[in-house]
């Protein structure tokens, strides 16, 4: 081959770099055998289920998530193909998407989606760009009750802004509405609320749009599309945005990514919105077919008057939400929700009928909920992790005003005896 | 085609049961407030788990793929994605971690975390990594939040980013995010940085130069060191787009050429599968002077193992919820100790040697853009065959009838009808023969019947799609017909 370039060594061809005197100090290979090996090495200094049992959500669930998905995922024809800009050779993944944006404007009755963004966080804070920059206004109204994450990433996004993120306290776990009626001002681009709220707790999300509109403001919920079974919609509550983390929807938890964020709008907002869309079209002779499109909105056309700096996202794990709909089903997908919410009832009322457990809020909860206990949460989880159950997460880190309290979670996958388990280890600790 | 899923649903069937309920049950009503509960159920097909399985093999049968075409697409670095990366990220031990366990029970994936850091970092010779940033365009935005903190420390944010007109679309884009003006310079006539256009631009309101190297014309930038100092002159910081990373690993090191700050692209250079579209991961690596703004969390490793250190007064907080797409990260790992340190630098020579292979073997027929040695890609352009009215549109889409998947066309947006071919270090020579073969019948063509191409392709699943009624007519959704599909009433089955 060098020959058939015409030169006589590799040297040549890269006489422009300043090439390194030195070897890299990095190992030297390993066969494939030895890498596995390492990989499972590695994977032993972990403890997952099932050696744990636990007891963790605060934004990324333990669901049951069928076999056949990993099984469609791991066809390299989805794996391993790019982002679907020739779409002649590309109706495999231009499809699927399209049939996930219309399951996500199904789940969430929002008038048009996108084919996914990043994660729940950073979907968040482009929701969030998305009204400052239409409304032209500084202040946002967000709940103290938002996932500590969501409200970190917030804050990066909008720092160098000039934006006053001004937090909404709760009352009894839930938005504090007078505060909202007083603050929600003709200042302020956009209100958000998370539902169910980081607490767990149901917000009283049919009081915020009247309010939001008479301000002039944009309504962004944040939910979690699984509560969604069971729980009201954003659409029929009037949001203007809603977006999500969608990993509930059969992701596994993959110590935190890859996630899926997702991002529905109102149609006014369609123009306006970050990421991919996928359209519906038709061919040359007249075929059905789908094609990216109303890419005028993206970086690659746009440049610095783009709606955002999003390119790559992450397609395969919309596809994995996508094929987990599908299996899951219509009624599936609202007897999934109620198993969380009557699991997590259950775990509720037997913990908190031990001595030394108590419930800081008397609130509606769907799968989460927050408890105050006599000893503080870390030595709690230390003691529980010792009989293999991972406590819920402490919380005092960013509410050092509730004392002693953690979070927990209680999903589908999680059976009366090993409820029963936790309250029956609970009270011989406690 | 295949008809949509909602036009395969049956009503009642299901492709997933759940256990039986074990709790007692209770009415939603009584525990969750009138308004909060959804009245109409989701309109989700109804399937049973094969009718699934076969709707999506079926329609994953419709995409070219690395696994089953040669896939040349320029600045996306097509590479083979290898099978252990993915055996290794299903381990459960890994895949069922929840992101918040206590530390002392991930201590494996935290190791994971530290070694991939010093590994990047001693490659690309930064000080230190972040693996937050979730793609490419992320660790940009990363990467220029990091500048500016650093520019307000020392007590003036400053207000422009300045980029080559060859940059990313991404690049100006995170720029206006990170609250920077974009100034673009013009690129010489070999697309490389005009050094007095660069000069011109450069002064004290500078934050940042982004610079793409080897540039997006695939050639590496001669002057980066003297770039480097006149950047370095004004107090401004050079900012390397590792989109192209894959013509350097082992060979040159970013650190060394006087870059602060830059990204990786994991899903380009090192290995992770692109899936259509993401996920990807864009960690970000930085010069000693910037560490104190990396985001948190960061993964220490201490005497009583790896923790992780949740705060740091100067950092710019957190781009995204958890860690980072660990998963992908994880691939990334495998795959760099597969090849480890022989391994990294013997592919980037391959890669360079398949890329200039290609440009000798395809300038006969193709008007190459620009005639000297390129790195791991090379871009021609469709001059030879614009006489005959034939555009490099219509190049790429005949290329879909003889099985190949298109180079990327019509960027860099400085050359005129540009195709950017990359071919990586994974294809055999046989594979660029038969695609140079190709690539000569396809010009032969476009001499002779120059028609067949303007409509072509003639053997996809689908043909050319009318765009623009995509774009006037948005149709982004299925939705439920009122007179087949009655809302069904919320009940629990």
């Amino acid at each position: 081959m060098l020959a058939a370039i015409g030169v006589a060594d590799f040297k040549e061809l890269v006489k422009d770099l300043p090439l390194s005197q030195k070897d890299l100090n990095i190992p030297s290979g390993l066969s494939e055998g030895e890498v596995v090996r390492l990989g499972l090495e590695l994977g032993s200094k972990n403890q997952a289920a099932p050696r744990l049992l636990s007891f963790l959500g605060a934004g990324a669930y333990d669901h049951f998530s069928p076999a056949a998905i990993s099984a469609l995922m791991s066809r390299g024809e989805f794996l391993t193909s790019y982002t679907p800009y020739q779409p002649e050779v590309s109706q495999g993944t231009l499809q699927t998407l399209y049939e996930f944006q219309s399951m996500i404007c199904e789940l969430m009755a929002m008038d048009v989606t996108n084919a996914g963004m990043y994660e729940g966080a950073s979907s968040l804070a482009e929701a969030v760009l998305l009204a400052l920059r239409e409304t032209g206004r500084k202040k946002v109204l967000i709940p103290q009750s938002l996932h500590p994450d969501y409200k970190a990433v917030l804050s990066t996004y909008t720092l160098e802004s000039g934006t006053q993120l001004i937090e909404i306290p709760y009352k009894n776990g839930q938005l504090d509405m007078a505060f909202v009626a007083k603050n929600l001002t003709s200042e302020v681009a956009a209100v958000v609320v998370q539902n169910p709220n980081f607490f767990g707790i149901v917000e009283p999300t049919e009081k915020i749009a009247p309010l939001a509109q008479a301000a002039g403001s944009l309504f962004i919920a944040s939910v979690n599309p699984i509560s969604l079974g069971l729980l009201t919609p954003p659409g029929e509550y009037g949001a203007d945005i809603a977006v999500a983390e969608g990993q509930s929807l059969g992701i596994p938890p993959g110590f935190g990514g890859p996630f899926l964020g997702l991002f529905a709008c109102k149609t006014k907002w369609l123009r306006k919105m970050p990421g991919r869309l996928v359209g519906q079209t038709v061919d040359v002779d007249g075929k059905r077919a789908f094609v990216l499109t109303l890419q005028a909105r993206e970086q690659h056309i746009r440049r610095e008057k783009a709606t955002s700096n999003v390119c790559t996202t992450t397609a395969l794990i919309g596809s994995c939400a996508t094929f987990y709909r599908s299996l899951i089903g219509k009624q599936g997908l609202r007897d999934v929700s109620y198993q969380n919410l009557t699991k997590a009832r259950y775990a509720f009322d037997q913990l908190t009928q031990i001595p030394g457990v108590r419930a800081p809020f008397n609130a509606p909860i769907f799968n989460e909920f927050v408890l105050q206990t006599k000893t503080s949460p870390d030595v709690l989880q230390q003691n529980l992790l010792k009989r293999g159950i991972v406590a819920g997460l402490p919380i005092k880190k960013w509410y050092p005003e509730l004392e002693n309290a953690s979070l927990w979670c209680v999903t589908e996958t999680k059976t009366k005896a090993d409820i029963d388990l936790l309250a029956k280890t609970l009270k011989e600790i406690l | 085609m295949e008809k949509l899923i909602f036009e395969k649903s049956q009503p009642g069937r299901k492709g997933y049961q759940l256990p039986a309920l074990d709790v007692p049950s209770i009415d939603p009503a009584t525990v969750l407030p009138k308004t909060s509960l959804r009245t109409r159920l989701a309109e989700l097909p109804e399937m049973s788990e094969l009718d699934v399985v076969r709707h999506y093999t079926r329609l994953s049968q419709l995409n070219f793929s690395i696994d089953t075409n040669f896939y040349p697409l320029g600045s996306c670095t097509m590479k083979y994605n290898p099978k252990v990366n993915e055996q290794i990220a299903n381990f459960t031990g890994f895949k069922l971690l929840h992101p918040l366990q206590p530390t002392s029970t991930v201590q494996g994936f935290l190791q994971v975390y530290y070694e991939l850091e010093r590994l990047l970092s001693e490659m690309c010779g930064m000080a230190e990594f972040t693996l937050q940033p979730s793609a490419g365009a992320h660790g940009e935005l990363t990467g220029l939040l990091i500048a500016r903190a650093y520019h307000k420390y020392k007590g003036n944010p400053r207000k422009t980013v300045i980029l080559p007109d060859s940059a990313h679309g991404t690049n100006p884009a995170s720029a206006m995010i990170a609250g920077y003006n974009v100034v673009t310079v013009k690129s010489d006539a070999r697309g490389g940085v005009d050094l007095s256009a660069l000069k011109a631009a450069l002064n004290q309101d500078t934050a940042v130069f982004m610079l793409t190297n080897p540039s997006t014309l695939g050639l590496f930038e001669k002057h980066v060191k003297e770039i480097a100092k006149m950047v370095r002159d004004v107090g401004a910081l050079l900012y390397l787009d590792g989109a192209n990373m894959n013509a350097l690993v082992g060979l040159v090191r970013p650190g060394d050429m006087g870059f602060d700050i830059m990204h990786l692209n994991l899903h380009k250079t090192f290995s992770t599968p692109h899936g259509g579209g993401g996920p990807a991961a864009g960690p970000v690596g930085v010069s000693q002077a910037l560490t104190p703004f990396l985001p948190v969390p960061r993964v220490r490793k201490t005497e009583q193992g790896y923790s992780l250190e949740e705060t740091s007064p100067l950092s710019i907080g957190k781009m995204r919820a958890f860690n980072g797409n660990s998963l992908i990260l994880l691939r990334a790992y495998t795959y760099i100790r597969c090849l480890g340190r022989e391994g990294v630098r013997k592919n980037t020579e391959i890669a360079i040697l398949n890329a200039n292979y290609l440009r000798v073997k395809l300038q006969d027929a193709y008007q190459v853009a620009i005639d000297e040695p390129c790195m791991h890609e090379c871009i021609f352009t469709a001059a030879k065959q614009k006489p005959k009215g034939v555009r490099t549109l219509d190049i790429a889409k005949r290329m879909l009838d003889y099985g190949y998947h298109p180079p990327t066309i019509y960027f860099p947006l400085i050359v005129e009808e540009a195709m950017m071919i990359e071919p990586t270090e994974t294809e055999s020579k046989q594979t660029l023969d038969q695609f140079i073969e190709t690539m000569h019948v396809i010009a032969k063509e476009a001499e002779m019947d120059p028609e067949k191409l303007k409509h072509a392709p003639y053997t996809t699943p689908v043909r050319r799609l009318d765009e623009v009624k995509a774009a006037r007519e948005p149709n982004l959704r299925w939705k439920p017909s009122t007179t087949a599909n009655k809302p069904s009433k919320a009940g629990v089955s």
